[in-house]
């Protein structure tokens, strides 16, 4: 009996044992990672960059976007297969690992910590960023001062500010460049807003939506029409862009006005039907590119044209011309992507002219413009196109929207950008989405937000 | 002298044979399974790129975990989907099994449904949820032949209400598990006496005495292993609902499980409160495994 018992015990232990095992084998895997090594003092702006002694220059991104840029515009690149290029000498490898689940970052977090001890070849050389998260990385050492790398500020004079201030360290050092400014605006159905609105003249639609209670209005019309204006998540970002505070304030969540406006906008529009809570680059989201997914607007700035519209599918508003483009209730901008230089790179020189060329340079910075429809980084880029003929696009009915990408440009603030933007983004969206459905009320839905970021950032707190 | 040399030489034979299995466990099970509950005591995760610790906190995380409450309710969610999933899947095996057996049925085709019945286990867990991701959203599939029929006027949110979610990670588990099951138990009837089974015809059992009073009960030892294997399967669920639901266990968490919850802790790599979290699991899976053992063995024990 006794030994039955033992026996028993044993064998549900190792069963136990097993499961425990595979639950909890990435902690036991771990090694004590060693604090971020913040020794780098840094040496005296060195004018002259080390010859370039890499053979191999690796270029961490999450999907195809620079790369055909690269490839497009870059003088000497040439492609040798999806993953890999040249050029000169210097093989270009590229990882390109999907943002999905955080994907991107941690595969980053990983190559940049062992970046000490990584053999040459495999060394990062180039990482790209997004403004919601730049900040993790720029405020680290792990990115070079554009300045170390003998980029001047004049180099950069015909940038917008917000693109600097984004990827600006806390001690004001300037970390990073990009060759977009992405301030964005409401991309609107021409054909829906001839029924709805009675036209689809730019000037008159943005007179319909130009604040939110004109948008509420607006919507209101649109749900009566069969149409939906769109979903909830699409006009998160218009309202997050407005916030008067940052997310995190000495360590606490804040939860801004501006916020708790979009959470109570969006439930009365989606009891109204006139929005839905889709989540952005699903399926159901993306039935309105088509003129059967009765869709009414999607908000978006300069790279959606060109890469969310499926201007190649012959079904496609987009394929028609179909779209119109005015500014919208805020400004606001989204997303765009930074280019930074990593600490410790073989091919310093290299590094340092593809920023320059790729984000300074205007005759490709005008390319860029007007082959893939990127709303570029540069004032005077900007300035010409919207001037000229040049800036009409396709996709938008011939419509020349760059006036107003550069004017918004010009208004983005990023002064309460911070490092935890988008987690609370994304855990906020998710939250809010149970209260729209009518599976919990605000306060549980809040409750729920907040649970999520305690455990995403174990050092905030957020009550 | 030499007599009892040769039998101990015998015996070491077993010793050598169960090497691979204590190396093994030793290395990927016993070993982890300690360092789990040393992380656990450590205040350790990454914020950013910066590092937090590892400082000693004793039994900080356990509180933390006990404070906030949430692994009851994951707990419930998880055997809910469970139990919601098992009983289906082996009352379907046992039926499937029984038929498969019965030699006086002389089914056909055996070995094509054999196969048939196994295919869907075959599919990655989580290709199957995407899967079902894509039929039952908004535009799908299943809405839209269902609008087409009549029986909704517009697209149900499968994804949005509790039971739903409930029943579709339910029924996938179902779905790629009952194969698996029916061919276990398959195996545990092919291997009872066929003379017993002859025994009671002749006697003038019908066949629904004969499944409840020969099959079953010298079906318990493989009815106990498909249990425990399920249970163990069970509350370690993660990657049909993870996918199901996009990480969120939405609506509210309702289908958020306890590995799901662990999971949350990786973004911060956090491994002392998912350590913790893992020990806390460890516990209840050995409770649970001592539970199902008492029970099904009690009449032996007496």
């Amino acid at each position: 009996m006794k030994k039955r018992i033992v026996s028993l015990l044993a064998l549900a232990t190792m069963t136990a044992t097993m499961f425990a095992g595979c639950g909890g084998s990435d902690a036991a895997t771990e090694a004590p990672a060693d604090n971020a090594a913040t020794e780098t003092e840094t040496t005296e702006a060195a004018a002259e960059l080390p010859e370039d002694t890499g053979k191999v220059l690796n270029i961490q991104c999450w999907n195809d976007e620079f790369q055909s840029r690269l490839k497009s515009h870059y003088p000497g690149y040439e492609e040798v297969d999806a993953t890999h290029g040249k050029i000169g000498d210097v093989e270009v490898v590229w990882t390109i690992t999907p943002s999905t689940d955080n994907a991107y970052q941690n595969n980053l977090d990983e190559a940049l910590l062992a970046q000490e001890s990584a053999a040459a070849d495999d060394k990062v050389d180039l990482f790209l960023v997004e403004a919601d998260y730049a900040l993790k990385y720029v405020d680290t050492d792990y990115a070079m001062a554009l300045a170390d790398l003998g980029i001047t500020d004049a180099d950069l004079a015909d940038q917008y500010t917000y693109t600097q201030s984004i990827v600006t360290d806390s001690n004001g050092k300037l970390k990073g460049s990009s060759w977009q400014a992405c301030s964005a605006g409401f991309i609107y159905n021409r054909e829906a807003a001839k029924e709805i609105l009675g036209t689809d003249d730019p000037d008159e639609v943005q007179a319909a939506v130009a604040d939110w209670d004109k948008y509420n209005e607006t919507a209101a019309k649109v749900a009566d029409a069969g149409y939906t204006m769109c979903s909830v998540n699409d006009t998160f970002r218009v309202y997050s862009n407005n916030v008067s505070g940052k997310w995190v304030q000495d360590g606490k969540v804040i939860l801004d006005k501006n916020i708790e406006k979009w959470i109570d906008d969006s439930k009365a529009l989606v009891d109204a039907k006139a929005e839905d809570t889709d989540d952005l680059w699903g399926d159901d989201w993306a039935k309105g590119k088509n003129p059967e997914g009765k869709v009414f607007c999607y908000f978006g700035p300069a790279w959606f044209f060109n890469f969310c519209l499926n201007a190649d599918d012959p079904a496609s508003i987009a394929s028609k011309g179909g779209w119109g483009y005015c500014v919208g209730p805020q400004s606001y901008y989204w997303g765009g992507t930074w280019i930074c230089a990593a600490t410790g790179t073989d091919n310093a020189n290299l590094v340092k002219d593809i920023i320059l060329k790729m984000t300074t340079d205007k005759a490709i910075l005008k390319d860029i413009a007007t082959q893939d429809q990127d709303c570029v980084n540069s004032k005077s880029v900007l300035a010409d196109l919207a001037s000229s003929d040049d800036g009409n696009i396709a996709l938008l009915g011939g419509q020349n929207p760059y006036k107003q990408l550069a004017d918004g440009a010009e208004k983005v603030d990023l002064s309460n950008i911070s490092a935890y933007d988008q987690g609370c983004n994304e855990e906020l969206q998710k939250a809010a989405k149970n209260y729209f459905q009518g599976n919990a009320t605000k306060e549980e839905a809040l409750d729920m937000f907040k649970k999520a970021i305690v455990e995403k950032y174990p050092e905030l707190t957020a009550e | 002298m030499n007599k009892k040399s040769k039998v101990v030489s015998y015996n070491k034979w077993g010793y050598i044979f169960l090497i691979p299995f204590t190396v093994i466990f030793l290395i990927f099970q016993l070993v982890p399974l300690a360092t789990t509950i040393y992380n656990s005591f450590f205040e350790n995760y990454r914020s950013g790129l910066t590092q937090i610790g590892p400082n000693f906190v004793g039994l900080q995380n356990y509180g933390t975990i006990i404070a906030n409450g949430d692994l009851p309710t994951y707990f419930i969610n998880t055997m809910i989907m469970w139990l919601m999933g098992f009983i289906p899947q082996i009352l379907l095996s046992l039926l499937l099994g029984a038929w498969f057996t019965d030699p006086s049925l002389r089914l056909k085709c055996q070995t094509f449904f054999k196969t048939v019945i196994y295919l869907p286990n075959l599919i990655m867990a989580s290709a199957f949820a995407m899967l079902f991701f894509t039929l039952f959203s908004d535009s799908g599939p299943i809405n839209s032949m269902l609008m087409q029929i009549g029986v909704f006027k517009e697209a149900y949110q499968f994804m949005s209400h509790v039971w739903t979610v409930r029943t579709l990670v339910a029924t996938m588990n179902c779905l790629m598990w009952f194969g698996n099951t029916t061919i276990l138990l398959m195996a545990g009837m092919l291997g009872i006496d066929p003379s017993l089974f002859e025994a009671a015809q002749v006697d003038g059992a019908t066949s629904t005495q004969i499944f409840y009073k020969i099959t079953l009960p010298l079906l318990k030892p493989i009815l106990i292993f498909v249990m425990i294997t399920s249970l163990i399967g069970g509350l370690q669920m993660f990657d049909v609902p993870q996918i199901l639901t996009n990480g969120t266990g939405d609506p509210m968490r309702s289908s958020m499980t306890l590995i799901m919850y662990l999971n949350k802790h990786l973004f911060s790599k956090n491994y002392g409160l998912a350590g913790a979290l893992s020990v806390f699991l460890f516990i209840i899976t050995g409770i649970l495994s001592l539970i199902v053992f008492k029970f099904t063995n009690s009449e032996k024990v007496k």
